[in-house]
């Protein structure tokens, strides 16, 4: 652990959002992640560094509950991260992968859309969000037509949009501009204002330390 | 407050129209390639009328299920791991995603069984006795296909080779809709009763209606 420090005016709660005890995953016979003990509470951001390779996508797809741990006992929200009941939680998690998961056939706004028709949103939101995030102008513009980093701002505005209580990052300052650089750790801070958390992996120390409450790194799978 | 089951599943079908609309994959594809192999048959066995007639409806049930497994199969196995972790992540229900999907592939195949079909009775000089069941007949048959595509596509999504699988399930559960669509419409010619062929046609969407929704988690998560 690198560093410490908790946001102040965090809605917190002494419980733990996620929690990780000896979770291991392997892919086949080769073991990705081993004997992992992680806490995420309420009102905290945490940082996760670590060199190629190293199993960080793969710990944030744990918590995603996109994949399910081979060895150990893990939950997010409760939810057991071997259970069904994980499936439940999943609304409350907003994860931003290396791609954006963009329909390249549909505009910004229309993509949001289908987000927000399938999870309940209220459709005026979808609006409100891209211009949040600068992208008013683009809203009609079909994804395939966008910039990497517009498809990324376009991220954060469903983040906007579903106001996650988990937020789980994957480099989440690469291919942005200043300002959108800014609007992430804004998002970041704002999540643990109202009493949720993030989890953010990054090659970008400085950046990620000046944002997060502890900072770990994860090296062949353990973290340290 | 999350949506219900219908609402998501018209959200997943709207959806995969708009897609459609703007990629213009069946129609200006799939639909002209399945118009190409009715127009190419004539060339390939003559243009003699009497054996066009005979084997008009036979071609086009065989171009419809060829054609028609492959828009519900490509249209669904396209999505990327991204895209599909996008949709996992919404918490939506993915019997409801199963659904809305072969809501769309429903109703694209039944714009190719039409258009197919209006080229069929031009070129082939069907006979369209009894053509007020034929609508129905239609209809179940490209539900059936729907829901079979749709649910190939889901095993493709599971891993690159179990794409190899897809023929495999496709082609023994498309042989009973061959068999009961081009039976219905021997039964119509012939002026008999065609009851027990959609009676296996209802069957046919029930069972994979019900294979498709109790096995789109199993799916969803192994993909």
């Amino acid at each position: 652990m690198v560093n410490h420090r908790r946001y102040p005016d965090a809605v917190s709660e002494p419980t733990a959002i996620v929690s990780l005890s000896g979770v291991a995953v392997r892919a086949g016979a080769v073991p990705i992640l081993r004997d992992i003990d992680l806490e995420v509470h309420r009102g905290e951001a945490v940082g996760l560094f670590g060199s190629n390779g190293a199993g960080k996508t793969t710990l944030l797809r744990l918590i995603a509950t996109l994949t399910r741990p081979s060895a150990g006992h893990g939950s997010v929200f409760g939810a057991d991260l071997g259970g069904p009941e994980r499936f439940d939680v999943r609304k409350q998690i907003g994860y931003i992968g290396h791609t954006p998961g963009w329909y390249p056939e549909l505009t910004l706004a229309e993509n949001l859309g289908f987000l927000a028709d399938v999870m309940g949103c209220d459709r005026a939101r979808v609006d409100s969000s891209l211009a949040a995030v600068g992208l008013s102008g683009a809203k009609d513009r079909r994804a395939d037509r966008c910039s990497h980093g517009m498809q990324r701002r376009a991220e954060f505005a469903k983040v906007l949009m579903t106001e996650p209580e988990l937020l789980l990052l994957d480099e989440p300052h690469s291919a942005l501009d200043a300002d959108a650089i800014l609007l992430v750790d804004d998002l970041v801070r704002r999540t643990a204002a109202r009493g949720g958390a993030s989890v953010l992996v990054s090659h970008d120390r400085e950046r990620v330390n000046a944002l997060a409450d502890r900072t770990f790194v994860i090296a062949a799978g353990t973290l340290q | 407050m999350t949506p219900g089951f219908i609402a998501q599943a018209l959200a997943f079908t709207r959806r995969d129209l708009l897609r459609e609309r703007r990629s213009g994959e069946v129609v200006w594809v799939t639909l002209p390639f399945g118009a190409v192999a009715l127009l190419l048959i004539p060339i390939a066995i003559g243009t003699d009328t009497p054996t066009l007639r005979r084997v008009g409806v036979g071609m086009f049930w065989v171009v419809v299920m060829l054609f028609g497994v492959l828009i519900a199969v490509r249209r669904t196995s396209a999505d990327s791991v991204a895209q599909r972790d996008m949709v996992a992540l919404t918490g939506a229900d993915p019997a409801a995603s199963f659904k809305g999907a072969a809501v769309a592939n429903f109703m694209l195949l039944v714009l190719f069984e039409v258009v197919l079909g209006v080229l069929t009775v031009v070129l082939y000089d069907v006979d369209l006795a009894g053509w007020l069941w034929i609508p129905l007949i239609l209809v179940l048959v490209a539900a059936g296909l729907s829901l079979l595509g749709t649910l190939a596509a889901g095993i493709v999504s599971t891993g690159r080779s179990a794409a190899a699988l897809v023929p495999l399930i496709v082609a023994p559960m498309s042989v009973p809709l061959l068999i009961a669509a081009t039976q219905s419409f021997e039964g119509l010619r012939l002026g008999e009763s065609i009851l027990t062929w959609i009676l296996m046609l209802i069957v046919i969407v029930l069972v994979l209606s019900i294979a498709g929704v109790l096995t789109a988690r199993p799916l969803q998560e192994t993909g």
